[in-house]
Protein backbone atom coordinates (compact mmCIF):
# COMPACT_ATOMS: atom_id res chain seq x y z
CA UNK A 1 0.00 0.00 0.00
CA UNK A 2 2.66 2.54 0.87
CA UNK A 3 4.50 2.13 -2.59
CA UNK A 4 3.77 3.57 -5.36
CA UNK A 5 4.40 1.05 -7.71
CA UNK A 6 2.16 -1.36 -5.65
CA UNK A 7 -0.73 1.02 -5.69
CA UNK A 8 -0.53 1.67 -9.30
CA UNK A 9 -0.42 -2.17 -10.00
CA UNK A 10 -3.54 -2.52 -7.24
CA UNK A 11 -5.42 0.68 -9.02
CA UNK A 12 -4.94 -1.51 -12.41
CA UNK A 13 -6.10 -4.60 -11.23
CA UNK A 14 -9.77 -2.92 -10.59
CA UNK A 15 -9.58 -0.89 -12.93
CA UNK A 16 -11.06 -2.56 -15.54
CA UNK A 17 -12.97 -0.20 -17.95
CA UNK A 18 -15.99 -2.79 -18.85
CA UNK A 19 -17.16 -3.19 -15.54
CA UNK A 20 -20.15 -1.15 -14.15
CA UNK A 21 -18.20 -0.48 -10.66
CA UNK A 22 -15.39 0.41 -12.11
CA UNK A 23 -15.44 4.47 -11.46
CA UNK A 24 -16.61 3.72 -8.12
CA UNK A 25 -13.70 1.14 -7.49
CA UNK A 26 -11.21 4.08 -8.41
CA UNK A 27 -13.10 6.20 -6.07
CA UNK A 28 -12.91 3.90 -3.17
CA UNK A 29 -8.96 3.18 -3.57
CA UNK A 30 -8.12 6.55 -3.70
CA UNK A 31 -10.11 7.10 -0.59
CA UNK A 32 -8.13 4.38 1.09
CA UNK A 33 -5.19 5.69 0.15
CA UNK A 34 -5.77 8.97 1.29
CA UNK A 35 -6.80 7.91 4.98
CA UNK A 36 -2.70 8.06 6.57
CA UNK A 37 -2.31 11.55 5.77
CA UNK A 38 -6.05 12.52 7.11
CA UNK A 39 -6.07 11.65 10.67
CA UNK A 40 -9.51 11.45 11.94
CA UNK A 41 -9.60 13.95 14.96
CA UNK A 42 -10.13 12.32 18.60
CA UNK A 43 -12.94 12.80 20.31
CA UNK A 44 -10.89 14.44 23.22
CA UNK A 45 -9.57 17.04 20.09
CA UNK A 46 -12.77 18.05 18.48
CA UNK A 47 -13.95 19.50 21.55
CA UNK A 48 -11.27 21.82 21.01
CA UNK A 49 -9.98 22.01 24.30
CA UNK A 50 -6.45 20.69 23.97
CA UNK A 51 -5.83 23.11 20.91
CA UNK A 52 -7.22 26.33 22.60
CA UNK A 53 -5.51 25.43 25.96
CA UNK A 54 -1.88 24.94 24.49
CA UNK A 55 -2.34 28.04 22.16
CA UNK A 56 -3.50 30.46 25.70
CA UNK A 57 -0.02 28.39 26.81
CA UNK A 58 2.21 29.57 24.27
CA UNK A 59 0.67 33.01 24.11
CA UNK A 60 0.53 33.59 27.62
CA UNK A 61 4.12 32.63 28.08
CA UNK A 62 5.05 35.59 25.68
CA UNK A 63 2.83 37.71 27.74
CA UNK A 64 4.22 36.96 30.45
CA UNK A 65 7.83 36.89 29.60
CA UNK A 66 7.94 39.70 27.70
CA UNK A 67 5.38 42.12 30.60
CA UNK A 68 8.19 40.75 33.30
CA UNK A 69 11.13 42.21 31.28
CA UNK A 70 8.97 45.22 30.27
CA UNK A 71 8.48 46.26 33.86
CA UNK A 72 12.28 45.60 34.67
CA UNK A 73 13.50 47.61 32.15
CA UNK A 74 11.41 50.19 33.75
CA UNK A 75 13.22 50.24 36.41
CA UNK A 76 16.51 50.26 34.29
CA UNK A 77 17.31 46.81 34.81
CA UNK A 78 18.11 43.65 32.21
CA UNK A 79 18.18 45.93 29.63
CA UNK A 80 20.31 43.25 27.62
CA UNK A 81 17.38 41.22 28.14
CA UNK A 82 15.06 42.00 24.77
CA UNK A 83 11.16 42.07 25.77
CA UNK A 84 10.27 43.21 22.05
CA UNK A 85 11.99 42.15 18.75
CA UNK A 86 10.63 45.96 17.35
CA UNK A 87 13.45 48.43 16.30
CA UNK A 88 11.89 52.33 16.60
CA UNK A 89 12.86 53.10 13.82
CA UNK A 90 13.20 56.81 12.96
CA UNK A 91 14.83 57.71 16.66
CA UNK A 92 16.91 54.51 17.09
CA UNK A 93 17.65 53.22 13.41
CA UNK A 94 18.41 49.52 12.90
CA UNK A 95 21.84 47.74 13.39
CA UNK A 96 23.24 47.28 10.11
CA UNK A 97 26.03 44.97 9.09
CA UNK A 98 29.78 46.89 9.23
CA UNK A 99 30.16 46.45 5.92
CA UNK A 100 26.87 47.50 4.26
CA UNK A 101 27.41 50.20 1.49
CA UNK A 102 25.47 53.56 2.51
CA UNK A 103 25.88 56.91 2.68
CA UNK A 104 29.15 58.16 1.19
CA UNK A 105 31.48 60.05 3.33
CA UNK A 106 34.74 61.85 1.77
CA UNK A 107 37.97 60.94 4.35
CA UNK A 108 39.55 64.27 6.32
CA UNK A 109 43.53 64.38 6.63
CA UNK A 110 44.82 65.40 10.40
CA UNK A 111 44.28 69.36 9.74
CA UNK A 112 41.15 68.66 8.18
CA UNK A 113 41.26 69.16 4.59
CA UNK A 114 40.34 66.40 2.02
CA UNK A 115 42.18 63.42 1.63
CA UNK A 116 41.26 62.86 -1.76
CA UNK A 117 43.74 64.11 -4.61
CA UNK A 118 41.16 64.88 -7.38
CA UNK A 119 42.82 61.98 -8.97
CA UNK A 120 39.52 61.02 -11.09
CA UNK A 121 39.70 57.82 -10.88
CA UNK A 122 35.81 57.29 -9.14
CA UNK A 123 34.69 59.67 -11.36
CA UNK A 124 36.11 57.37 -14.21
CA UNK A 125 34.98 54.29 -12.61
CA UNK A 126 31.57 55.59 -11.64
CA UNK A 127 29.07 53.28 -13.31
CA UNK A 128 25.95 55.97 -13.28
CA UNK A 129 28.35 59.37 -13.27
CA UNK A 130 27.40 60.53 -10.41
CA UNK A 131 30.80 62.08 -9.05
CA UNK A 132 31.84 65.30 -10.77
CA UNK A 133 35.43 66.79 -9.63
CA UNK A 134 36.99 70.04 -9.95
CA UNK A 135 40.47 69.60 -10.01
CA UNK A 136 42.81 72.44 -8.27
CA UNK A 137 46.34 73.03 -7.42
CA UNK A 138 47.14 72.43 -3.90
CA UNK A 139 49.28 74.78 -2.41
CA UNK A 140 51.56 72.48 -0.23
CA UNK A 141 54.52 70.69 -3.25
CA UNK A 142 54.44 67.46 -1.35
CA UNK A 143 50.67 67.15 -2.84
CA UNK A 144 49.65 67.25 -6.29
CA UNK A 145 46.31 68.30 -6.58
CA UNK A 146 43.24 68.38 -4.21
CA UNK A 147 38.50 68.87 -5.15
CA UNK A 148 38.17 72.46 -5.30
CA UNK A 149 34.40 70.63 -5.82
CA UNK A 150 33.62 67.38 -5.29
CA UNK A 151 29.90 66.99 -5.94
CA UNK A 152 28.05 63.42 -5.70
CA UNK A 153 24.33 62.80 -6.96
CA UNK A 154 22.58 60.38 -4.36
CA UNK A 155 19.77 60.35 -7.01
CA UNK A 156 21.65 58.97 -9.90
CA UNK A 157 24.49 56.87 -7.98
CA UNK A 158 23.35 52.85 -7.42
CA UNK A 159 25.74 52.34 -4.16
CA UNK A 160 27.69 49.39 -6.07
CA UNK A 161 30.89 50.60 -4.28
CA UNK A 162 33.56 50.77 -6.75
CA UNK A 163 34.40 54.48 -6.04
CA UNK A 164 35.40 53.02 -2.64
CA UNK A 165 37.34 50.14 -4.00
CA UNK A 166 38.98 52.01 -6.44
CA UNK A 167 40.34 55.14 -4.26
CA UNK A 168 44.08 55.06 -4.39
CA UNK A 169 44.10 57.07 -1.14
CA UNK A 170 41.39 55.74 0.62
CA UNK A 171 39.62 59.23 0.71
CA UNK A 172 35.75 57.88 -0.05
CA UNK A 173 34.23 55.68 2.36
CA UNK A 174 30.36 53.93 2.16
CA UNK A 175 30.36 53.79 5.92
CA UNK A 176 28.23 56.24 7.38
CA UNK A 177 25.69 54.07 8.36
CA UNK A 178 22.63 56.23 6.68
CA UNK A 179 20.20 54.88 4.38
CA UNK A 180 16.80 56.76 5.02
CA UNK A 181 18.32 59.51 2.43
CA UNK A 182 15.08 61.26 1.15
CA UNK A 183 14.26 64.97 -0.16
CA UNK A 184 11.86 67.17 -1.44
CA UNK A 185 13.76 67.69 -4.40
CA UNK A 186 15.94 66.28 -6.68
CA UNK A 187 18.85 69.48 -6.47
CA UNK A 188 18.61 68.33 -2.58
CA UNK A 189 20.11 64.98 -3.39
CA UNK A 190 23.18 66.16 -4.81
CA UNK A 191 25.94 66.33 -2.62
CA UNK A 192 29.29 68.99 -2.58
CA UNK A 193 32.38 68.74 -0.74
CA UNK A 194 31.17 70.31 2.56
CA UNK A 195 28.41 68.28 2.99
CA UNK A 196 30.32 64.85 2.35
CA UNK A 197 33.43 66.29 4.16
CA UNK A 198 30.73 66.48 7.41
CA UNK A 199 29.00 63.57 8.15
CA UNK B 1 -38.53 55.74 50.97
CA UNK B 2 -36.20 58.79 52.68
CA UNK B 3 -34.32 61.09 50.70
CA UNK B 4 -30.69 59.83 51.61
CA UNK B 5 -31.65 56.34 50.19
CA UNK B 6 -32.69 57.28 46.84
CA UNK B 7 -28.91 59.67 46.90
CA UNK B 8 -26.81 56.63 48.31
CA UNK B 9 -28.63 54.48 45.00
CA UNK B 10 -28.17 57.74 42.79
CA UNK B 11 -24.28 57.70 43.95
CA UNK B 12 -23.83 53.65 43.35
CA UNK B 13 -25.20 54.19 40.04
CA UNK B 14 -23.13 57.27 39.19
CA UNK B 15 -20.25 55.34 40.39
CA UNK B 16 -20.75 52.32 38.85
CA UNK B 17 -21.11 53.81 35.63
CA UNK B 18 -18.42 55.85 35.53
CA UNK B 19 -16.08 52.89 36.72
CA UNK B 20 -17.47 50.90 33.72
CA UNK B 21 -17.12 53.80 31.25
CA UNK B 22 -13.66 54.10 32.42
CA UNK B 23 -12.82 50.66 32.40
CA UNK B 24 -14.18 50.33 29.05
CA UNK B 25 -12.01 53.10 27.65
CA UNK B 26 -9.11 51.84 28.96
CA UNK B 27 -9.51 48.63 27.31
CA UNK B 28 -9.10 50.03 24.11
CA UNK B 29 -5.42 50.71 25.09
CA UNK B 30 -5.31 47.47 26.94
CA UNK B 31 -6.27 45.82 23.95
CA UNK B 32 -3.75 47.14 21.68
CA UNK B 33 -1.38 46.79 24.59
CA UNK B 34 -1.25 43.43 25.30
CA UNK B 35 -1.99 42.13 22.13
CA UNK B 36 1.49 43.67 21.19
CA UNK B 37 3.09 42.63 24.94
CA UNK B 38 1.87 38.76 23.65
CA UNK B 39 3.44 39.46 19.93
CA UNK B 40 6.65 40.59 20.87
CA UNK B 41 5.74 44.10 20.17
CA UNK B 42 6.03 46.86 21.58
CA UNK B 43 2.65 48.83 20.83
CA UNK B 44 0.99 52.20 20.99
CA UNK B 45 3.63 54.28 22.28
CA UNK B 46 3.62 57.36 20.21
CA UNK B 47 0.53 59.67 21.00
CA UNK B 48 2.06 62.68 24.27
CA UNK B 49 0.87 65.56 25.51
CA UNK B 50 4.14 67.99 25.85
CA UNK B 51 6.53 65.15 24.83
CA UNK B 52 4.71 62.83 28.00
CA UNK B 53 4.00 59.69 26.44
CA UNK B 54 2.54 57.97 29.48
CA UNK B 55 2.93 53.95 27.90
CA UNK B 56 0.65 55.48 25.19
CA UNK B 57 -2.46 55.88 27.50
CA UNK B 58 -3.53 59.07 25.37
CA UNK B 59 -4.12 57.03 22.53
CA UNK B 60 -7.73 55.96 23.80
CA UNK B 61 -8.35 59.89 24.11
CA UNK B 62 -6.82 60.70 20.94
CA UNK B 63 -8.82 57.93 19.38
CA UNK B 64 -12.32 59.25 20.76
CA UNK B 65 -11.37 62.51 19.68
CA UNK B 66 -10.55 61.34 15.74
CA UNK B 67 -13.77 59.47 15.93
CA UNK B 68 -15.94 62.38 17.12
CA UNK B 69 -14.43 64.82 14.53
CA UNK B 70 -14.83 62.03 11.47
CA UNK B 71 -17.73 62.68 9.57
CA UNK B 72 -21.49 61.20 10.71
CA UNK B 73 -22.43 59.36 7.03
CA UNK B 74 -26.24 57.81 6.80
CA UNK B 75 -26.34 55.91 3.49
CA UNK B 76 -29.37 56.72 0.94
CA UNK B 77 -31.74 54.47 1.27
CA UNK B 78 -31.15 53.36 4.94
CA UNK B 79 -33.98 53.11 7.74
CA UNK B 80 -32.55 56.99 9.06
CA UNK B 81 -34.40 56.19 12.36
CA UNK B 82 -33.29 52.85 13.17
CA UNK B 83 -29.90 53.67 11.59
CA UNK B 84 -29.44 55.98 14.49
CA UNK B 85 -31.34 54.04 17.15
CA UNK B 86 -29.05 50.84 16.71
CA UNK B 87 -25.57 52.00 18.28
CA UNK B 88 -27.27 53.53 20.86
CA UNK B 89 -29.58 50.47 21.40
CA UNK B 90 -25.90 48.03 21.97
CA UNK B 91 -24.26 50.78 24.10
CA UNK B 92 -27.63 51.41 26.53
CA UNK B 93 -28.11 47.69 26.86
CA UNK B 94 -24.61 46.74 27.77
CA UNK B 95 -24.45 49.37 30.70
CA UNK B 96 -28.00 48.79 32.35
CA UNK B 97 -26.78 44.88 32.90
CA UNK B 98 -23.94 46.41 35.42
CA UNK B 99 -26.74 47.72 37.73
CA UNK B 100 -27.77 44.19 38.75
CA UNK B 101 -23.82 43.49 39.31
CA UNK B 102 -22.78 43.30 43.05
CA UNK B 103 -19.55 45.17 43.22
CA UNK B 104 -19.07 44.90 47.57
CA UNK B 105 -20.23 43.52 50.91
CA UNK B 106 -22.92 45.47 52.56
CA UNK B 107 -21.09 49.05 53.91
CA UNK B 108 -22.45 49.95 57.48
CA UNK B 109 -23.18 54.04 58.07
CA UNK B 110 -24.43 54.71 61.39
CA UNK B 111 -27.93 53.05 61.36
CA UNK B 112 -27.95 52.30 57.45
CA UNK B 113 -26.87 48.95 55.53
CA UNK B 114 -25.62 49.77 52.31
CA UNK B 115 -25.73 47.03 49.80
CA UNK B 116 -22.66 48.07 47.32
CA UNK B 117 -24.99 47.38 44.20
CA UNK B 118 -26.32 49.76 41.96
CA UNK B 119 -29.72 47.98 41.92
CA UNK B 120 -30.47 44.76 44.24
CA UNK B 121 -33.14 43.09 41.97
CA UNK B 122 -34.19 39.59 43.88
CA UNK B 123 -34.18 38.12 40.57
CA UNK B 124 -30.58 39.94 39.21
CA UNK B 125 -29.77 36.82 36.88
CA UNK B 126 -32.27 37.05 35.13
CA UNK B 127 -32.57 40.70 34.67
CA UNK B 128 -28.89 40.54 33.07
CA UNK B 129 -29.20 38.22 30.71
CA UNK B 130 -32.80 39.97 29.30
CA UNK B 131 -30.20 42.82 28.98
CA UNK B 132 -27.53 41.35 27.37
CA UNK B 133 -30.30 39.36 25.05
CA UNK B 134 -31.53 43.37 24.59
CA UNK B 135 -28.23 44.02 23.01
CA UNK B 136 -28.52 41.77 20.06
CA UNK B 137 -31.39 44.63 18.78
CA UNK B 138 -28.43 46.81 18.17
CA UNK B 139 -26.39 44.67 15.63
CA UNK B 140 -29.75 43.30 14.05
CA UNK B 141 -31.07 46.77 13.57
CA UNK B 142 -27.73 47.84 12.12
CA UNK B 143 -27.75 45.23 9.53
CA UNK B 144 -31.02 45.73 8.89
CA UNK B 145 -31.50 49.55 8.68
CA UNK B 146 -28.21 49.79 6.62
CA UNK B 147 -29.58 49.02 3.43
CA UNK B 148 -26.37 46.99 2.25
CA UNK B 149 -26.41 43.52 1.84
CA UNK B 150 -23.00 42.95 3.33
CA UNK B 151 -24.13 44.41 7.10
CA UNK B 152 -27.76 42.30 6.38
CA UNK B 153 -25.64 39.26 6.33
CA UNK B 154 -23.40 40.86 9.10
CA UNK B 155 -26.98 41.22 11.08
CA UNK B 156 -28.25 37.96 9.84
CA UNK B 157 -25.05 36.37 11.50
CA UNK B 158 -25.13 37.76 14.47
CA UNK B 159 -28.98 37.21 15.54
CA UNK B 160 -28.01 33.46 14.41
CA UNK B 161 -24.74 33.51 16.81
CA UNK B 162 -26.78 35.39 19.45
CA UNK B 163 -29.41 32.82 19.35
CA UNK B 164 -27.39 29.89 19.72
CA UNK B 165 -24.88 30.65 22.55
CA UNK B 166 -27.72 32.40 24.70
CA UNK B 167 -29.23 29.08 24.82
CA UNK B 168 -26.14 27.49 25.99
CA UNK B 169 -25.54 30.42 28.33
CA UNK B 170 -28.78 30.37 30.25
CA UNK B 171 -28.69 26.42 30.19
CA UNK B 172 -24.75 26.38 32.02
CA UNK B 173 -25.86 29.19 34.56
CA UNK B 174 -28.73 26.53 35.40
CA UNK B 175 -26.28 24.20 37.35
CA UNK B 176 -25.10 27.61 39.78
CA UNK B 177 -28.42 28.40 40.45
CA UNK B 178 -29.34 24.89 41.59
CA UNK B 179 -26.35 24.64 43.57
CA UNK B 180 -27.07 27.96 45.21
CA UNK B 181 -30.48 28.43 45.20
CA UNK B 182 -31.33 32.00 44.57
CA UNK B 183 -31.78 34.39 41.44
CA UNK B 184 -30.25 37.03 43.50
CA UNK B 185 -26.60 38.04 42.52
CA UNK B 186 -25.50 39.30 45.74
CA UNK B 187 -26.73 36.17 47.82
CA UNK B 188 -25.04 33.95 44.96
CA UNK B 189 -22.24 35.98 45.97
CA UNK B 190 -23.20 35.67 49.59
CA UNK B 191 -23.12 31.62 49.51
CA UNK B 192 -19.76 31.71 47.86
CA UNK B 193 -18.53 32.73 51.06
CA UNK B 194 -18.86 29.46 52.63
CA UNK B 195 -16.00 26.51 52.57
CA UNK B 196 -15.77 23.03 51.75
CA UNK B 197 -13.22 20.62 53.12
CA UNK B 198 -13.25 21.77 56.89
CA UNK B 199 -12.52 25.27 55.45
CA UNK B 200 -9.87 25.07 53.01
CA UNK B 201 -11.48 25.33 49.65
CA UNK B 202 -14.30 28.00 49.08
CA UNK B 203 -17.27 27.21 47.66
CA UNK B 204 -16.77 29.38 44.54
CA UNK B 205 -18.78 28.51 41.83
CA UNK B 206 -15.87 27.56 39.40
CA UNK B 207 -14.96 24.86 42.13
CA UNK B 208 -19.08 23.28 42.71
CA UNK B 209 -19.76 23.67 38.70
CA UNK B 210 -16.43 23.87 36.74
CA UNK B 211 -17.78 21.87 33.39
CA UNK B 212 -20.24 25.09 33.49
CA UNK B 213 -17.54 27.11 33.88
CA UNK B 214 -16.06 25.95 30.57
CA UNK B 215 -19.24 26.02 28.73
CA UNK B 216 -20.33 29.48 30.05
CA UNK B 217 -17.08 30.86 29.18
CA UNK B 218 -17.32 29.48 25.67
CA UNK B 219 -20.39 30.86 25.47
CA UNK B 220 -20.03 34.47 27.17
CA UNK B 221 -17.07 35.15 24.29
CA UNK B 222 -19.40 33.98 21.78
CA UNK B 223 -21.66 36.61 22.98
CA UNK B 224 -18.94 39.48 22.99
CA UNK B 225 -18.95 39.27 19.54
CA UNK B 226 -15.02 39.41 19.73
CA UNK B 227 -12.45 36.71 17.93
CA UNK B 228 -12.42 33.72 18.09
CA UNK B 229 -16.73 34.65 17.58
CA UNK B 230 -16.60 37.74 15.40
CA UNK B 231 -18.22 36.54 12.66
CA UNK B 232 -21.39 39.50 12.59
CA UNK B 233 -18.34 41.78 13.00
CA UNK B 234 -15.75 39.91 10.97
CA UNK B 235 -13.50 43.37 10.90
CA UNK B 236 -10.87 42.12 8.95
CA UNK B 237 -12.59 40.45 5.61
CA UNK B 238 -15.92 39.30 5.61
CA UNK B 239 -17.53 42.49 6.84
CA UNK B 240 -20.02 43.25 9.33
CA UNK B 241 -23.10 44.55 10.72
CA UNK B 242 -21.49 48.42 11.07
CA UNK B 243 -19.76 48.23 7.88
CA UNK B 244 -21.94 51.28 6.51
CA UNK B 245 -21.16 53.31 10.31
CA UNK B 246 -18.58 55.86 10.60
CA UNK B 247 -17.30 58.63 13.30
CA UNK B 248 -18.87 57.93 16.93
CA UNK B 249 -21.81 55.61 15.93
CA UNK B 250 -18.97 53.10 14.95
CA UNK B 251 -16.99 54.29 18.32
CA UNK B 252 -20.46 53.54 20.02
CA UNK B 253 -20.76 50.09 18.46
CA UNK B 254 -16.96 49.15 19.24
CA UNK B 255 -17.48 50.62 22.88
CA UNK B 256 -20.63 48.37 23.07
CA UNK B 257 -17.94 45.56 22.49
CA UNK B 258 -15.74 46.26 25.33
CA UNK B 259 -18.21 47.43 27.91
CA UNK B 260 -19.85 43.40 27.28
CA UNK B 261 -16.38 42.71 27.77
CA UNK B 262 -16.19 44.11 30.91
CA UNK B 263 -19.97 42.76 31.82
CA UNK B 264 -19.32 38.91 30.88
CA UNK B 265 -16.37 39.40 32.27
CA UNK B 266 -18.37 40.90 36.00
CA UNK B 267 -20.52 37.84 35.51
CA UNK B 268 -17.94 35.30 35.38
CA UNK B 269 -16.76 36.63 38.77
CA UNK B 270 -19.67 36.71 40.56
CA UNK B 271 -20.94 34.00 39.51
CA UNK B 272 -18.27 31.59 39.80
CA UNK B 273 -14.99 33.36 41.55
CA UNK B 274 -17.31 34.56 44.24
CA UNK B 275 -17.77 37.85 43.62
CA UNK B 276 -16.06 40.61 45.79
CA UNK B 277 -15.42 37.44 48.13
CA UNK B 278 -11.69 37.03 49.53
CA UNK B 279 -10.73 34.15 50.70
CA UNK B 280 -11.31 33.70 54.22
CA UNK B 281 -12.56 37.32 55.11
CA UNK B 282 -15.65 37.19 57.09
CA UNK B 283 -17.84 40.07 57.34
CA UNK B 284 -15.60 40.80 61.28
CA UNK B 285 -12.01 39.76 59.88
CA UNK B 286 -10.00 37.22 58.53
CA UNK B 287 -10.62 33.48 59.92
CA UNK B 288 -8.18 31.08 59.03
CA UNK B 289 -8.59 27.59 58.62
CA UNK B 290 -5.49 27.04 61.00
CA UNK B 291 -7.82 29.05 63.48
CA UNK B 292 -6.31 32.42 63.96
CA UNK B 293 -8.19 35.53 63.23
CA UNK B 294 -7.47 38.95 62.11
CA UNK B 295 -9.95 41.31 63.39
CA UNK B 296 -11.03 44.55 60.38
CA UNK B 297 -13.39 46.85 60.85
CA UNK B 298 -15.95 47.03 58.75
CA UNK B 299 -14.70 49.80 56.37
CA UNK B 300 -12.05 47.59 55.48
CA UNK B 301 -13.16 44.52 54.79
CA UNK B 302 -15.87 46.57 52.09
CA UNK B 303 -13.25 47.84 50.70
CA UNK B 304 -10.69 44.69 50.41
CA UNK B 305 -14.30 43.32 49.04
CA UNK B 306 -14.29 45.82 45.95
CA UNK B 307 -10.35 45.15 45.48
CA UNK B 308 -10.89 41.84 44.94
CA UNK B 309 -13.48 42.16 43.01
CA UNK B 310 -11.70 44.69 40.55
CA UNK B 311 -8.58 42.24 40.63
CA UNK B 312 -10.85 38.92 39.52
CA UNK B 313 -12.27 41.45 37.21
CA UNK B 314 -8.91 42.08 35.34
CA UNK B 315 -8.22 38.31 35.55
CA UNK B 316 -10.78 37.68 33.56
CA UNK B 317 -10.91 40.68 31.23
CA UNK B 318 -7.08 39.61 30.44
CA UNK B 319 -8.08 36.18 29.64
CA UNK B 320 -10.71 36.81 27.20
CA UNK B 321 -8.31 39.56 26.02
CA UNK B 322 -5.88 36.92 25.53
CA UNK B 323 -8.30 34.14 23.85
CA UNK B 324 -9.39 37.09 21.47
CA UNK B 325 -5.71 37.87 20.47
CA UNK B 326 -4.75 33.78 20.63
CA UNK B 327 -7.72 31.77 18.51
CA UNK B 328 -8.65 32.16 14.73
CA UNK B 329 -11.92 32.57 13.92
CA UNK B 330 -14.27 29.83 13.72
CA UNK B 331 -16.06 29.03 10.05
CA UNK B 332 -19.77 29.48 10.48
CA UNK B 333 -20.33 25.96 10.42
CA UNK B 334 -17.82 25.43 13.36
CA UNK B 335 -19.79 27.63 15.18
CA UNK B 336 -22.92 26.04 14.64
CA UNK B 337 -21.97 22.88 15.09
CA UNK B 338 -19.83 24.00 18.28
CA UNK B 339 -23.15 25.89 19.84
CA UNK B 340 -25.54 23.27 19.39
CA UNK B 341 -24.11 19.86 19.45
CA UNK B 342 -21.40 20.48 21.72
CA UNK B 343 -22.18 23.26 24.03
CA UNK B 344 -25.72 22.76 24.23
CA UNK B 345 -25.61 18.97 25.03
CA UNK B 346 -22.67 19.13 27.90
CA UNK B 347 -25.40 21.93 29.33
CA UNK B 348 -27.79 19.55 29.38
CA UNK B 349 -25.63 16.90 30.82
CA UNK B 350 -24.41 19.39 33.33
CA UNK B 351 -27.88 20.46 34.32
CA UNK B 352 -28.56 16.68 34.97
CA UNK B 353 -25.19 15.78 36.91
CA UNK B 354 -25.77 18.62 39.21
CA UNK B 355 -29.67 17.25 39.90
CA UNK B 356 -28.45 13.89 40.56
CA UNK B 357 -25.13 15.13 43.06
CA UNK B 358 -27.69 17.71 44.91
CA UNK B 359 -30.19 14.90 45.25
CA UNK B 360 -28.56 12.58 46.79
CA UNK B 361 -26.35 14.96 49.09
CA UNK B 362 -29.49 15.92 50.56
Amino acid sequence: MENPQQKRQELEKYFDAQSPFALFRVAQMKRSWQKPNRRELSWWENTYIPSVASGLWLTSKHFFYNFFFHILHLFGLFKNVKAAVTFEYPEKPRPLAARARTRHRLTKREDGSPRCVACMMCETVCPARCIEITAAEHPDPNIEKYPAEFILDLGKCVYCGFCVEVCPEDAIRMDTQRLDIAEYTRESMIYNKERLLNG
Amino acid sequence: MDIIAVLIKFILAAVTIVVVFSIAGLLTWVERKQSAVMQDRIGANRAAIFGITAFGLFHAIADVLKMLSKEEFIPAGANKFLFNLAPYLSVTFALVGFAAIPFGNQLIWGDRVIELQAANINVALIFVFAMMSMGVYGVVLAGFSSNNNYAFLGGMRGAAQMIAYEVTMGAAIMGIIMVFNTLDLQQIVRAQGAYLFGGWLPKWGVFCQPLAFILFLTAATAETKRTPFDLPEGESEIIGYFVEYSGMKFGMFFLADLIETVLVAALMTTLFLGGWQVLYLFPDGFHFPWGSFIALPNIAVAILGMVAFIIKLSFFIWLLMTVRWTLPRFRYDQLMRLGWKILLPASLVNIAVTAIILTLLR
